[in-house]
């Protein structure tokens, strides 16, 4: 009796890690699709994910839109959000270094984080579940319908970019623009646009992992930071710039998590990916699908 | 067809190349010689507009184009193989080749994106043969061929060659120059810059000199090839 109950507290721990994961996995995309293109790790990659959550919020609960009306809006206003962030604070830099991009990024989340506690305040919200809170069970394995959706989403999102960077001209252009940008430039690619679309598609996904994540962990303003970080360790884990690799570390990361704080010390739940993070930075930098030769060519 | 006048053009404050000015008439080749550092990468650039440090006045076919970035000036037919054969190394041959189409990429341009490549292809038959390589592992020679073919699909009418020798074997240097002359007889206009200055001259109908960042000489190529001063400079005496 007691070994099947560990069996499936196992089995839970996963199921939980695997949703999480998701999440990490979605936020690590998003890193990846503005990096793949302008080689800048985007720090406020979280807050797209926060501010999707708290629009949808806001225009479902508040508002009282329908759900679907409200994602399309909530994910609208984000993906809006990432172009302003794109013109606003990354465009006007003249000559800029990657580096000097990525602290712009710093300073964009600040603000952004500002503003959504100035709006929401600091209490946590909650969204209902897109279907219903009523448990599946299977084998002693409770699976909410919410995590049915998170991984279905990433899901619908990873295929469709990985069709939309390998079919579609227009995501070929935008890898072209991070592979050589003065031979993008050549073909007669404007870079600046394929860098607001870059943005604008990242914002798109945050705020979808946001939303998704919202009736499952509730959203308050400073869950950004963490979701950004967490998301890096996905990212970095699995190779930065690999859809893939994107998908298999937000999973790994979300896993370790779960069953880390649910095995050995739950107290230190959030510390268990920043230690993959450091241990895969320290060990293989390149990460398990990235290319250590195409990493060393990479200008930081 | 390209009209330079009084182009100076450089890297922030430091001016790489003064007050050029030159003219590539249509249906011609025109050689730009010159020692490394001349300022030959420069100018090229400046034209294409990669580099957008310039003044001066750029016409190309009576128009303007120096204050335009470099993804509108190719619009107008007017392209560059850069120096170094700028690919895009992580990407397949095919990849490479249809993103030259992009300014154009649509299905009702279906039939003759296809012709285009086919006419790459047949220009450079080994491009076929790689077409699902990725690029970067080519060699030199062929990552040449591919940046060529690129340069191509964007249905250019003046095609600008920065160095397209640097770094080959004499054999592919012959090739490479063969297929240019051709693109010529088939009536490209050709904007060329080279160090292999007696290659550069025999295929070209102008050549200009420059040195230090102006020009010094300028004539026609026969003429020059046979000057003693550009003899004793730069074809080896």
């Amino acid at each position: 009796m007691e070994t099947i109950s560990a069996a499936s507290q196992l089995f839970q721990f996963i199921v939980t890690g695997l949703t999480v994961g998701a999440i990490y996995a979605m936020v690590a995309i998003g890193f990846n699709i503005i990096y793949n293109v302008t080689e800048i790790i985007n720090l406020a990659q979280g807050e797209f994910v926060m501010l999707g959550g708290l629009i949808m919020v806001f225009m479902h609960v508040t508002v009282g839109l329908p759900m679907i009306l409200a994602f399309v809006t909530a994910v609208l206003l984000v993906t809006l959000t990432g172009m302003l962030l794109d013109r606003l604070a990354i465009k006007p830099i003249r000559q800029p270094s990657v580096m000097t991009l990525i602290i712009a990024t710093i300073a964009a989340s600040i603000v952004i984080k500002g503003t959504a506690m100035l709006i929401w305040g600091k209490s946590p919200y909650d969204l209902p579940a897109f279907s219903g809170r009523t448990p599946i069970e299977l084998g002693g394995v409770i699976i909410q319908p919410q995590y049915l959706w998170v991984i279905g989403f990433l899901v619908v999102v990873t295929i469709g970019l990985t069709l939309f960077f390998n079919r579609t001209i227009l995501g070929k252009a935008m890898a072209a623009c991070a592979d050589n940008p003065d031979a993008a430039r050549l073909v007669g690619i404007n870079v600046q646009y394929m860098v607001l679309l870059s943005f604008a598609l990242s914002a798109a996904i945050g705020a979808i992992a946001g939303m998704t994540l919202t009736p499952i962990a509730l959203m308050d303003y400073d869950r950004g930071a963490m979701l950004a970080i967490k998301g890096f360790g996905a990212a970095i884990l699995g190779g930065l710039g690999s859809f893939s690799g994107a998908v298999l570390g937000g999973l790994l990361i979300g896993l370790i998590e779960s069953l880390g704080a649910g095995f050995l010390l739950s107290g230190y739940k959030d510390a268990y990916a920043l230690i993959v993070l450091l241990l895969v930075l320290f060990l293989r930098p390149s990460g398990i699908m990235g290319n250590f030769e195409v990493t060393k060519f990479k200008r930081f | 067809m390209l009209e330079i006048q009084n182009l100076t053009a450089g890297y922030g404050a430091i001016a790489a190349i003064r007050e050029i000015s030159l003219e590539v008439p249509e249906g011609k080749v025109v050689s730009i010689i010159g020692a490394n550092g001349a300022g030959k990468s420069t100018l090229l650039k400046a034209v294409s507009g990669l580099n957008n440090h310039r003044s001066g006045r750029i016409l190309f076919q009576g128009k303007n184009i120096v204050d335009m970035p470099a993804n509108r000036i190719v619009s107008l037919g007017l392209s560059q193989v850069a120096e170094g054969r700028q690919i895009f190394a992580h990407m397949t041959v095919e990849d490479n080749i249809h993103l030259g189409a992009y300014l154009y990429y649509r299905r009702s341009n279906k039939r003759e994106i296809r012709d285009r490549i086919e006419r790459i292809y047949e220009l450079f038959p080994i491009l076929s043969k790689r077409a699902r390589q990725i690029s970067g592992t080519l060699s030199g020679g062929e990552q040449q061929m591919l940046a060529i073919g690129r340069a191509l699909m964007t249905r250019p009418r003046l095609l600008l060659l920065d160095e397209p020798s640097m770094g080959l074997a004499p054999i592919v240097v012959q090739e490479i120059f063969h297929t240019i002359e051709r693109l010529n007889r088939e009536g490209m206009t050709i904007l060329l810059v080279e160090q292999n200055a007696r290659a550069a001259l025999q295929i070209a109908d102008f050549a200009y000199v420059l040195e230090t960042g102006r020009v010094v000489l300028h004539g026609p190529a026969s003429d020059l090839i046979n000057d003693n001063q550009i003899k004793e400079a730069y074809l080896g005496g």
